[in-house]
């Protein structure tokens, strides 16, 4: 495919609005506060739980689930739009969804531990643990249903991941406090932590009313 | 005798979800309503089921050092097949299921299962193990979709069982998002209470 032809297939929307100004704020919005992946799509439960014991952690994770959607929804955008329509092959969409995840955050792995020892030695196991983040595939899925554009999918990855990393910190910030309390028996450990998403989900709630 | 522990651990000693707690995010999103949950349990145990058999059968020719890549392809592929059989036999489920076939692949009891039961045991065993913590993540969801949709609904499995008094103003919140989460803490309570129960009277 040329470049000429490859640029306004990146620029062109599918079906999905003129992606003007209000669209994106929408998606913003609506990704980061009134459809929070974590407390009200219940994508990447997992990592919510295991991950949010430390703030110093949840900060590494949310950091590096935004790099790894932003790469997730341009990389499968490109596969869907490029490679599968033009082919045919849309029922392998999930294969080839998952296969590019894993590989991207191979990539990533791979370039942070030769440019920046640092932040690699910081993620430490986290980084591998992205693949079955259902927020990634999940972005991957969505952006391909709705049929965004290109910049609209990077837009909606980056805002879903950094409402990812939101819910993280708070669950963070709230379970370090929560070490000090009384907690009863029988709620101690995860019943307790899924009570507490529970309420930061009720006040995750009320931003619906902003009706972007 | 191992056999039948192969079936039945899945059942409740090693539930997937109440247990383990892994496949939490179709657990919690599709747990409001008693359909969605048998839907999703069959989806699910089928996928355990064929990914458990696959993996076990090839486990002698999988190189180990990309044995999961390997699982990854062959969960996909089943899921595949889920989401296609699905959208052509059953519209209406399909499209209440969504978003969480294709995310199938990425629950985390299927590829524990690959990695901790079915590549170091025989065909046969892996295939109970799979229909076991199949049905354990079934019974799961229905416990869990039976609680959300009697409160937040006044039905069970779309029928009005609590009546039209309740039916018009049922509690709302347990069919919301933060209900899912709040019901399910109070669930892993009740069986840490039967645990200590049954370890004090040990």
């Amino acid at each position: 495919m040329s470049p000429a032809l490859l640029l306004s297939a990146a620029v062109s929307s599918t079906g999905a609005g003129d992606g003007g100004f209000a669209q994106i704020m929408g998606l913003v919005i609506g990704g980061i506060l009134i459809n929070n992946y974590v407390l009200s799509r219940f994508l990447g439960i997992c990592p919510f739980l295991g991950v949010s014991k430390q703030l110093d952690s949840a900060i590494g994770m949310g950091a590096a689930v935004v790099f790894v959607m932003a790469m997730t929804g341009a990389a499968c955008w490109a596969l869907w739009e490029l490679v599968l329509i033009p082919m045919h092959l849309e029922y392998l969409s999930t294969i080839v969804f998952i296969l590019i995840i894993a590989a991207l955050v191979q990539l990533v792995e791979m370039i942070l531990l030769k440019y920046s020892p640092a932040l690699y030695k910081a993620l430490g196991i986290y980084l591998p643990l992205i693949t079955t983040n259902c927020a990634v595939l999940g972005v991957a899925v969505l952006n391909k249903d709705a049929g965004y554009n290109l910049a609209m999918s990077v837009i909606n990855a980056v805002s879903g991941a950094l409402g990812f990393g939101l819910a993280l910190i708070l669950m963070a910030g709230l379970r370090m406090r929560m070490e000090y309390s009384d907690i009863p028996l029988a709620l101690r450990g995860k019943p307790i932590t899924f009570i507490l998403a529970g309420l930061m989900s009720i006040a995750f709630l009320g931003f619906a009313g902003l009706g972007v | 005798m191992s056999r039948w522990k192969d079936l039945t651990n899945g059942f409740y000693t090693e539930n997937p979800i109440f247990r383990i707690t892994l496949g939490m995010c179709p657990f919690l999103a599709l747990s409001t309503s008693v359909q969605n949950a048998v839907g999703m349990g069959s989806a699910a145990t089928f996928v355990l089921i064929w990914s458990n058999v696959a993996i076990s059968a090839l486990r002698n020719f999988i190189p180990d050092k990309i044995r999961i890549p390997c699982y990854i392809v062959f969960i996909a592929t089943f899921v595949s097949l889920v989401d296609m059989v699905m959208a052509a036999f059953m519209p209406p489920l399909h499209k209440a299921l969504g978003i969480y076939i294709p995310l199938i692949v990425v629950n985390c009891i299927i590829l524990g299962r690959a990695e901790a039961f079915a590549n170091k045991n025989t065909v046969m065993s892996s295939f109970l193990d799979g229909i076991g913590m199949g049905v354990g993540f079934t019974l799961a969801m229905l416990l869990m979709a039976s609680i959300r949709e009697i409160l937040g609904n006044g039905t069970w499995y779309g029928i009005n069982i609590l009546g039209h008094a309740y039916t018009s103003q049922p509690v709302l919140l347990a069919i919301l998002p933060p209900g899912a989460f709040i019901l399910m803490g109070f669930v892993l309570g009740v069986f840490a209470i039967i645990d200590r129960r049954k370890e004090r009277a040990a």
